[in-house]
């Protein structure tokens, strides 16, 4: 198993999440695991409900078995400084160059050094050693950049090596090179089963192997439960709507249907379908049909239950619909043969419970089994 | 009214961003946040930049995109410049080839003639090399353009994509050839880098360091700078420890050949920042209805009021509604068990389009959660083994559905709506509650991605819709 996990994945794909679980997964039966943010966002600190980390490695979370995981923000400035610092004794000078905006020029300004920082600091966190010879921590798992970013983030010692031919600079990203290449790191893409975040998976699958760059799982977050096919839909939108407001009623669902709300629902479905791509007619024609037929009338039960089958058979048209673009986003994963995991969306967002949950369904999947 | 002083916003009382005048409606609620009102805002002869700024993955683009089409299909001459499109997009705008210039759009219908749309996807490394060529004699744009240190800095490295952003915004805004320019913002590793990085290279450019790296030429003869001077020969030495003695002097060459040039990126910078604060602006802010989203939204909104930026207002993707909001998760849940229990007794379970479940009738959460546990394995699994795959979908018509079946996976599916309303609606409270005076525009979700310009014009329409509310 790889001792460097990296996450990255589209915005809004949870990766910060999933690098949080994975962590977590990771340190079981008394492993320690380190997990390292490299964007500033402190977006750890508040999944893990704490206060915002600072630039050193401090334990947030105990797994079962005495696992542990510890975090850290890597800041680029301050990982220049200690590295000025431990090569070169420089403390002094660190400051000197600070006030001149050396410091600010090498981390915000100058090409890749930045980059190079983070990754070297992430690299060296996987091969320290502790007083007794072993691993100081068994995983590293880093919450990195997007997957629009995260090749060239990664390669950036590659070009930093080429740009610095001679000098420590060119030797630190030579040796964070070796590690990034090596069975040692595995870079894992977190998706949506949606087109966008599918896409970007596959092209970022294959600029990591243009790269050279291991490329790991691929993990597919927020699945959705699929509750009712299509079928089930087009059979309930062809007139059985009578039996079902009959079944509403019976349900005792008949006063729940009086002063409805019609909050954003009723442009909900129609409309869209054309423009969604391929593979929505039906999804398209059932959502015409359920906004089209209005209420039935004079069903046992009263108009209450009635009113309850247009907006239910639309929300189902939806998620009709829905199941079949994500069937077409799993077969386009699936072409790019990669192992995968699975993490449900959870209803009631990510909280430090749901994170646990998280690591348990990974865990489940072997993300933990060496 | 915390976010622009009366004295910056003296428009028009239908303009959107005076919340308080133009943007409230008697018929909301007195804690719910103002519209946004997108056509008055886009309609505006006084409107001449949109900034669309937000987390990464909330639908930037397509909002800038939606923005564009709109404008323009009601007479604005419009151009969008986007960052980094999503390929179906833009090819279906017509600007998937990087050629840094704006494009005309086909396929705008605007009743009146006038208004046209244009579009570009911004090529940074392309955008930096004219900016270099614009500004230096042949010899020393080439002598730049072939320096290493260069080649790396302009191909794409931390800022550069937000400096040449905000450097084609200021272009276009000069060539004053649109009435409304739609600028979609980097992903950035930090919300407001694009904001950042021009001052950044500015206080770069009028910082002591640059003073040092030009050293070997400049600072011999310095007399009365003693403290400066060892410091610049303890730098030097150090650079060049560090850079290994050729990147230094790649950054040297590079520093030299850019000196002139310097002058104007500052000034430019600065423009396009004054530019960003005047009138004629409107930021709004994008986000989706997640916790994530809206916290990043929320920071937005802080930083552009500490940098007078105007704001109009926050635009909120992907939001779910429901038709039947009466009928709580509870008792759609509580009403599908017991068919679920009818069935049971009146027919087989299983071989049906609604999946049997184990029940829970404490916990809405955990019976959705189970359902996922047991029904949705791995990808493969899922794909293969799903009811959606054709084998079990001529299985489930071959058997067809009860309309007790049919009416619990409806109550199951409207359950699970609404706890998305729900958690939905709980993570806008909390950014209501942090800024109750941003006024909002929701876009309603859509099942699928937009990328031709129907979609684009149905999510315009989705955005102004919020003008009638």
């Amino acid at each position: 198993m790889s001792r460097l996990q990296v996450v990255s994945g589209k915005g809004g794909t949870g990766k910060t999440t999933v690098a949080a679980a994975l962590a977590l997964a990771l340190a079981t039966e008394g492993k320690r695991t380190l997990l390292v943010e490299v964007e500033g966002r402190q977006g750890i600190a508040q999944l893990f409900e704490t206060e915002a980390l600072p630039y050193e490695e401090r334990k947030i979370a105990v797994s079962s078995g005495g696992g542990e995981v510890f975090a850290l923000a890597i800041d680029a400035e301050r990982a220049l400084l200690d590295y000025l610092q431990m090569f070169y004794k420089l403390g002094g000078a660190g400051r000197a160059l600070k006030k001149l905006g050396a410091i600010d020029f090498a981390t915000t300004i100058a090409p890749g050094v930045r980059d190079v920082l983070l990754t070297g600091k992430a690299c060296e966190a996987v091969r320290r050693r502790d007083k007794l010879g072993g691993y100081a921590y068994d995983y590293v798992v880093m919450d990195a950049p997007p997957t629009g970013r995260i090749t060239r983030f990664l390669n950036v010692n590659d070009e930093v090596a080429g740009l610095a031919r001679i000098g420590p600079i060119h030797n630190q990203a030579q040796a964070v090179m070796r590690v990034l290449k090596s069975p040692q790191t595995a870079v894992h893409l977190v998706t949506l089963l949606e087109e966008m975040p599918v896409q970007e998976t596959a092209d970022g699958v294959a600029e990591l192997h243009e790269a050279g760059l291991p490329v790991g799982k691929v993990i597919v977050n927020m699945v959705r439960p699929h509750l009712l096919d299509e079928e089930a839909v087009q059979s309930a939108a062809d007139g059985r709507r009578d039996e079902i407001a009959r079944v509403l009623a019976a349900a005792g669902l008949g006063g729940a249907g009086g002063g409805l709300v019609g909050s954003g629902a009723t442009v909900g479905a129609s409309g869209m379908g054309a423009g969604a791509g391929a593979g929505t007619d039906a999804g398209a024609g059932t959502s015409g049909g359920a906004s089209g037929a209005g209420a039935v009338p004079g069903v046992d039960g009263g108009t209450g239950a009635a009113s309850l089958v247009d907006p239910l058979l639309e929300e189902a048209a939806e998620h009709a619909q829905r199941v079949e673009l994500e069937r077409e986003q799993r077969a386009a994963l699936r072409r790019l043969e990669l192992d995968s995991y699975e993490l449900p969306l959870l209803s009631e967002g990510v909280d430090l419970a749901g994170l646990y949950r998280l690591a348990k369904d990974l865990r489940k999947q072997g993300a933990a089994e060496s | 009214m915390t976010l622009h002083s009366p004295s910056r916003a003296p428009r028009a009382p239908r303009a959107p961003r005076d919340s308080h005048s133009g943007g409230l409606d008697a018929a909301d609620a007195l804690d719910a946040p103002p519209s946004l009102r997108i056509d008055p805002l886009i309609d505006d002869p006084d409107t001449r930049i949109i900034v669309c700024c937000g987390a990464g993955g909330v639908g930037k683009t397509t909002t800038a995109a939606a923005l564009g089409v709109r404008a323009a299909e009601r007479g604005r001459r419009a151009v969008v410049l986007t960052i980094d499109p999503a390929r179906r997009l833009a090819q279906s705008m017509g600007i998937d080839q990087l050629d840094n210039v704006p494009r005309r759009v086909e396929g705008i219908a605007d009743p009146t003639g006038r208004g046209e749309l244009h579009a570009m996807m911004l090529d940074m490394k392309r955008t930096f090399d004219e900016i270099v060529e614009a500004h230096a004699d042949p010899e020393r744009a080439r002598a730049i353009l072939e320096n290493p240190f260069y080649q790396s800095l302009s191909a794409g490295f931390a800022g550069t994509q937000e400096y040449m952003a905000m450097e084609k915004l200021g272009q276009l805004r000069a060539r004053d050839e649109w009435d409304l320019i739609v600028v979609d913002t980097p992903p950035s590793r930090s919300a407001l880098d694009f904001l950042d990085a021009p001052k950044r290279l500015g206080s770069f450019l009028d910082g002591k360091f640059i003073k040092v790296l030009m050293a070997p030429a400049k600072v011999g003869g310095r007399a009365g700078m003693k403290f400066l001077n060892v410091g610049m020969s303890m730098m030097t030495g150090t650079l060049g420890k560090l850079l290994g003695g050729q990147l230094l002097r790649d950054v040297q060459t590079f520093v030299a050949a850019m000196d002139t040039m310097f002058g104007g990126f500052r000034t430019r910078a600065d423009a396009t920042y004054r530019l960003l604060q005047a009138p004629g602006t409107a930021f709004l802010v994008v986000a989706a209805p997640e916790r994530d989203a809206l916290r990043e939204a929320a920071y937005f909104v802080e930083r552009l009021a500490e940098e007078e930026m105007p704001l109009a207002g926050l635009v909120l993707n992907r939001v779910h509604g429901s038709g039947a909001a009466r009928l709580s998760a509870e008792r759609a849940l509580a009403a599908a068990e017991n068919l679920d229990e009818g069935r049971i007794v009146d027919h087989m379970p299983g071989k049906t389009g609604v999946r049997d479940v184990v029940h829970d009738p404490d916990d809405v959460h955990d019976e959705l959660d189970e359902h996922h546990e047991h029904h949705v394995p791995g990808l493969y699994d899922a794909a293969d083994a799903s009811p959606e795959s054709p084998s079990a979908a001529a299985d489930g018509r071959a058997v067809g559905h009860s309309a007790e079946e049919l009416t619990a996976g409806l109550l199951r599916l409207h359950a699970e709506r609404m706890q998305v309303l729900a958690r939905e609606q709980r993570t806008r409270d909390r950014f209501t509650a942090l800024h109750p005076e941003v006024a909002v525009a929701e876009v309603a979700a859509l099942p699928g991605d937009v990328h031709d310009l129907a979609g684009l014009r149905a999510i315009g329409d989705r955005l102004a819709a919020n003008d009638r509310r």
